[in-house]
């Protein structure tokens, strides 16, 4: 399944604006994070991990959905990395993916109800994968 | 007419792979003007200096012409080459064939091409260059300390053992600086004041030192070896001659609600005060921010219970002037405000202190005796948390700025030592140190480091501190631990902030004056990083300690040192040779616009009525610039500015400019 995923480092890198090689390694983002416990992988790692590459494994984690996007690492990073901006781009990444929908196309119009954003349905197909 | 001789160096290979050296000789023969020209490995060299006075002597040259590396390189030894054969050193023009041609080349043509149009130009100056000759200046032979922490304390003692006068300007109340706030010193753990102090008496009794306390430099003029400065000696409100540090006034006076800056605020102190015991001068002050007298006009308790009859209300600013050879600056150093970190909860909780105020409140001559009380309700703490780089090593691109972009570089040896003390006096402390890198290179430094840790049970932790939020007389710390992969909580008694360190705030202001230049934090340059760190490249202005950059105490005073010994081979000199390419004005040309004045860095120029006889025979006041050859340092700005062309540079002039221009057009 790994593999269908054709996000690269670089798309990462352009969607986010994010440049992981400023990190001085000092923690205080995983530090600040108030959802670290929560998390498969902390925010330190997903700028350690996005230099590396290894973007399909932070695709796949849920870590992902439990970044609250309060953006205290942001503000508290003496390198302004921006580590939440990192985890928005890996978030759009699976949500650009295709062919891993949850919902066939098909069973969308039943759920269409004017009062809810079209957007938020398709974001919402491919956002939650099995 | 000018019989000029051309000389072009290969430099080795470096200029020869990449320009024909012998066509530029070639060429420089059909120059007008140009009677010999020559070729030769290394210009430089005994040998190629010979060459070049040889052919003086020889063909009777009056101008010569070096196609070689830049003139920063040898036009010194050019100049000197010439001046023993009998030809004035002004007569020489180097034209540089290294650097922007030969290095940038590839393609030897073009090069070559490049370097016969810079010889040509080099010529055309050359032809109209005129002799000229250096002034000299004498040498006042008084130095001016501006600071007197360890750094200037040093610097003054070495300047004024090898017997000169020294003068010693500081703006607190008394010499010693922050090294006086210390409480021990890394890595051997001495006492700071017991190592200090003394030096600080010895400072206040030398024959040749005058300590200026309490007082600040508002306005240098001048130039090396002849400033003129004027020192602000602020109001104390007591006679220091008479005052004779008793003390009395500090225990009578009703206003104790002054903070007192040497223990960082920490507690409060008299408005008429003696900053600590050791002080010297010991002799009290009075603020008059906190003075009753002063405020209110009702009081006076201070001059009732002087013996010495030292108190004086009426007291006023003093300016005086005096003449220096050359000026050290030791502003030193402060710690940043660290507020604006939120994150750590600084202005939430009085037990988050910076580590300038842990310094106090280990010393025994601090706010809690030397015992470690808890700000907050007095209790010793616990659990002691350290936070590193509070400020240092921030991202400088982009964004507003909290910190510094560089490294303090005493903070990780600092907190070794805090926590080292700590442990000692209260061994069942728990002490965690978060770190982004511990750093701890100098001698035994990464020894002592270890015994914290080895030895003391130190726990050095690889991260941040995330926030510390204060609750139920707690300090809860949220951190991360980078080693385990985990968020740490801990219950803090004491948080202790390593607060990056910057040059003292009048340093700024000070540099303005010197016409020193500063580094975007602030810090004072060096004339060369590596070959000349103790000198500012302003002439006669020298560095002393952290106002150049972040040291420790023994590097401050191996600095202080050097500085000292570059001023004392300044004032050894009698005379300094000046530069003769200096600026000057045409009386008839000039229009007394002024301009050439306001713009003059150095306040070369100043304007003259002048009586001129005209060709109508009458007589004519005109108002004329006229510029001081020892103070001008030949920047060539006026001469730029000058409306009516009347400003002239000797060696740059306008026509031998335009010549080259020309030369290079043709």
């Amino acid at each position: 399944m790994a593999s269908t995923y054709t996000v690269t480092k670089e798309q990462i890198l352009s969607i986010s604006g994010v440049d992981p090689l400023k990190c001085m390694r000092c923690g205080k983002c995983s530090a600040t994070c108030p959802s670290y416990d929560e998390m498969e992988y902390h925010p330190h790692q997903f700028v350690a991990m996005v230099e590396k590459g290894e973007i399909e494994k932070l695709m796949d984690s849920p870590s992902i959905y439990k970044c609250m996007s309060c953006m205290a690492c942001i503000q508290r990073c003496p390198r302004q990395v921006e580590p939440a901006k990192l985890v928005e781009a890996i978030r759009l990444g699976v949500t650009r993916q295709q062919e891993r929908n949850h919902l066939k196309p098909d069973d969308i119009p039943a759920l269409l109800d004017p009062e809810l954003p079209q957007q938020a349905i398709v974001s919402a197909m491919r956002k939650y994968t099995k | 007419m000018q019989k000029i001789g051309v000389f072009v160096c290969w430099c080795g290979s470096n200029i020869a792979a990449t320009v024909d050296v012998k066509a530029v000789a070639e060429a420089a023969r059909k120059v007008p003007g140009v009677v010999f020209s020559a070729d030769y490995q290394y210009m430089c060299s005994e040998a190629g200096q010979g060459l070049i006075k040889d052919a003086i002597k020889e063909h009777g040259l009056t101008g010569v012409v070096v196609c070689s590396c830049s003139p920063r390189m040898h036009e010194a030894t050019f100049r000197k080459a010439v001046q023993a054969v009998g030809l004035n050193p002004y007569m020489l023009e180097v034209a540089n064939i290294r650097e922007q041609c030969s290095w940038v080349h590839k393609d030897m043509a073009t090069a070559t091409e490049k370097a016969i149009a810079l010889m040509q130009a080099a010529v055309a100056k050359v032809t109209l260059n005129t002799p000229l000759t250096a002034g000299m200046t004498p040498v006042t032979k008084r130095a001016l300390v501006i600071g007197g922490g360890i750094a200037g304390m040093q610097t003054a003692l070495d300047i004024a053992d090898a017997g000169y006068e020294v003068d010693i300007v500081e703006a607190k109340p008394t010499i010693g600086g922050k090294m006086a706030q210390l409480d021990k010193t890394f890595p051997t753990l001495d006492c700071s004041s017991c190592i200090v102090t003394p030096k600080m008496v010895e400072v206040g009794q030398h024959e040749k030192i005058h300590i200026y306390s309490y007082s600040e430099v508002t306005q240098i003029k001048g130039f090396v070896g002849n400033f003129n400065v004027t020192i602000k000696r602020k109001a104390r409100y007591v006679d220091e001659a008479k005052c004779t540090g008793c003390g009395a006034c500090t225990e009578k006076c009703p206003s104790r609600k002054a903070p007192n800056e040497f223990n960082m605020g920490l507690n409060n102190r008299t408005a008429v005060y003696i900053p600590f015991a050791q002080a010297v001068p010991k002799v009290a002050t009075i603020d008059p921010e906190y003075c009753i007298k002063l405020t209110k006009g009702k009081c006076g308790a201070c001059a009732k219970i002087c013996e010495a009859g030292a108190i004086n209300y009426e007291a006023k600013d003093e300016y005086i002037e005096v003449e220096y050879g050359a000026i050290v600056a030791a502003t030193g150093f402060e710690m940043i405000d660290v507020s604006p970190y939120d994150e750590y909860a600084y202005t939430q909780s009085p037990d988050v202190v910076t580590s300038l105020e842990y310094e106090r409140l280990m010393n025994a001559a601090g706010p809690t005796g030397g015992h470690l009380l808890r700000p907050s309700d007095g209790k010793e703490p616990k659990t002691i948390v350290f936070v590193q780089c509070v400020g240092s090593r921030e991202s400088c691109s982009g964004g507003e700025m909290r910190g510094k972009p560089y490294c303090s570089k005493v903070c990780c040896m600092y907190t070794a030592k805090h926590a080292m003390l700590t442990k000692d006096h209260y061994p069942d402390t728990d002490i965690y140190v978060f770190y982004i890198d511990v750093r701890t290179p100098g001698k035994n430094f990464d020894e002592f480091y270890r015994r914290a840790v080895e030895q003391y049970g130190v726990h050095y932790i690889k991260g941040a501190v995330g926030k510390v939020t204060p609750e139920g007389g707690k300090l809860k710390v949220q951190a991360s631990d980078l080693i385990l992969n985990e968020q740490l909580h801990i219950d803090a008694d004491m948080v202790v902030l390593a607060g990056a360190i910057e040059p003292n705030k009048s340093a700024r202001p000070l540099a303005t004056m010197l016409t020193a230049s500063m580094d975007t934090n602030d810090f004072f340059t060096e004339a060369h990083p590596k070959l000349r760190p103790v000198e500012s490249p302003t002439a006669g202005v020298f560095l002393s300690g952290m106002c150049q950059g972040p040291k420790d105490i023994p590097e401050t005073v191996a600095q202080a040192g050097a500085a000292a010994s570059k001023v004392i081979g300044l004032l050894a000199k009698d005379h300094l040779v000046g530069n003769p390419c200096v600026a000057h004005s045409d009386e008839w040309m000039c229009n007394g616009c002024s301009q050439c004045e306001t713009v003059c860095p150095y306040g070369a120029i100043t304007y003259e009525e002048k009586e001129f006889r005209m060709p109508d025979r009458t007589t004519k006041v005109r108002r004329v610039a006229q510029v001081n050859p020892a103070v001008c340092q030949g920047c060539g700005a006026c001469t730029v500015t000058c409306p009516s062309g009347a400003m002239d540079l000797n060696g740059f002039s306008n026509a031998e400019i335009m010549a080259e221009v020309d030369a290079l057009c043709r």
